[in-house]
């Protein structure tokens, strides 16, 4: 066959399969609101899972067919529940803008070691083997499972603990569900004074396995004025429902063990 | 018995990946996660099988009376590429699950190496019908098992430490070699 009939033939077998796509794409394509493309671009696309839904876009689908609310996106803080509620013609409140905080202070110099721990570099794994190799059984066991769960890296492993930078943080709480120890939370950007101790233990069990843990002393409660902190048995808690504590210098600086840290939250990174 | 040797032959002795050197830019892609392989394993699965009745027809009923023999490659890619085309259209209007759950693989394998490879084994062995297809479904099977295993493997990797030099890439060329090693004992078993 000359060369001719071959790209006919081979022409014919292309146009053929082309007319037959067009035509099947006409017949029957699916429509897609056109709106879910734009919110899909209002969002800020960290597919973070912070909204429970599985990224960006199926978020954004969810809102526009009216399954979700528009103010779940703790990443995008108000400018995009402002957008989104343009889109939709649904009004929304953006929720307080929060980071997740280590709710522990037990480096590698504060806290005592009790073993060295050679297994695979997993927390979750260290925590069902004894513990882990810090003596505290409520502190941080610093390998790092929560820097691995963080879709922005904002999380640093220094001296065998896990802490939080603020500005890159965008409160997706990914971090919180996979310590096995339950000592990451999110909480107000507005609030500056933390515990950074989770060990709910008596003074002086504390003060054996480390010299950062909260010894449960009550001076910065009475310093606060028993306003946003209590005791909560022998250590302190911080009420992040209610208004941040006014004075944070002055209670800071009463903690005889440094647990009680001053934070500043405010700084959102590029996204304030 | 002739089919049942078919099967076991594609899936373990004439592995596609792991002895016939078929589908690697996948098997290394997307083996990170066994959620992931598996999403792949079903997309090739479906694929391959379709593509090898799709190529057969093309073959039997165009290229041959047309005497184009020679041009199988490019009228193979042709057709597979609309082919699979057609599938996500389809699939997206009357199964959006299973599209949501192959769609983002579908695109991926459209001009697979292991895809186009069934096709043109099939008529270098001149399989008739029914053979192609069940060849291309077990060439896939065979596929899926060597992805699923590697992803496993994989995963457990994640969690070793390996020496610094031999982290990331290196570590798992040189797992997927062993595991080609270890294919290689099915030789001569068919």
């Amino acid at each position: 066959m000359s060369i001719l009939g071959t790209a006919v033939v081979i022409g014919l077998i292309g146009l053929v399969c082309g007319v037959l796509l067009a035509y099947i794409a006409g017949r029957f394509s699916v429509k897609e609101d056109p709106r879910v493309e734009e919110a899909i671009a209002v969002l800020p696309g960290a597919n973070c899972g912070g909204c429970g839904f599985a990224g960006c876009a199926s978020y954004a689908k969810a809102v526009i067919t009216g399954d979700a609310p528009v103010d779940r996106c703790s990443a995008g803080g108000a400018a995009v529940v402002d957008k989104l509620s343009k889109l939709t013609g649904r009004s929304g409140s953006a929720s307080e803008p929060k980071a997740a905080v280590v709710m522990c202070g037990g480096d590698n110099n504060a806290a005592k070691q009790k073993s060295v721990y050679n297994g695979i570099t997993d927390c979750g794994a260290a925590n069902i083997v004894s513990g882990g190799p810090k003596a505290c059984i409520y502190g941080c066991l610093g390998l790092g499972t929560c820097a691995r769960a963080c879709p922005k890296n904002a999380i640093r492993l220094e001296g065998g603990i896990a802490s939080v930078d603020p500005a890159l943080c965008i409160g997706c709480g990914q971090c919180v569900s996979v310590c096995p120890r339950g000592l990451i939370r999110l909480v107000p950007r507005s609030h500056r004074i933390h515990v950074l101790c989770s060990s709910p233990e008596k003074g002086a069990a504390v003060r054996k396995v480390c010299s950062k843990g909260c010894i449960g002393c009550g001076l910065c409660v009475k310093a606060e004025g028993g306003v946003s902190m209590t005791m909560s048995g022998a250590i302190a808690r911080i009420e992040y429902d209610k208004a941040p504590v006014a004075n944070p210098e002055a209670v800071a600086g009463k903690c005889p063990s440094k647990c009680l840290v001053n934070l500043d939250l405010s700084d959102r990174g590029e996204r304030a | 018995m002739e089919y049942v040797l078919l099967v076991i032959g594609a899936v373990f002795v004439n592995n596609f990946v792991l002895s016939r050197f078929l589908g690697i830019c996948p098997f290394l892609g997307v083996s990170k996660k066994i959620k992931t392989a598996m999403g792949m394993s079903g997309a090739v699965i479906f694929v391959m099988t379709a593509a090898s009745a799709v190529t057969w027809s093309v073959q039997r009923f165009i290229l041959v009376p047309a005497g184009l023999e020679y041009m199988q490659t490019i009228a193979f890619i042709l057709v597979i590429a609309a082919f699979v085309q057609l599938l996500d259209i389809l699939m997206k209007r009357f199964v959006p699950p299973l599209h949501a759950a192959l769609g983002i693989y579908l695109p991926l394998i459209t001009t697979n190496c292991a895809v186009l490879g069934v096709a043109v084994l099939n008529t270098q062995e001149g399989y008739g019908f029914v053979k192609s297809v069940l060849f291309g479904f077990s060439g896939a099977l065979g596929f899926s098992l060597a992805l699923l295993l590697f992803a496993g493997l994989r995963e457990r990797l994640d969690r070793a430490q390996p020496p610094k030099a031999f982290e990331g890439v290196a570590i798992a060329l040189v797992t997927a070699g062993l595991l080609s090693l270890a294919f290689m004992g099915f030789s001569g078993l068919v």
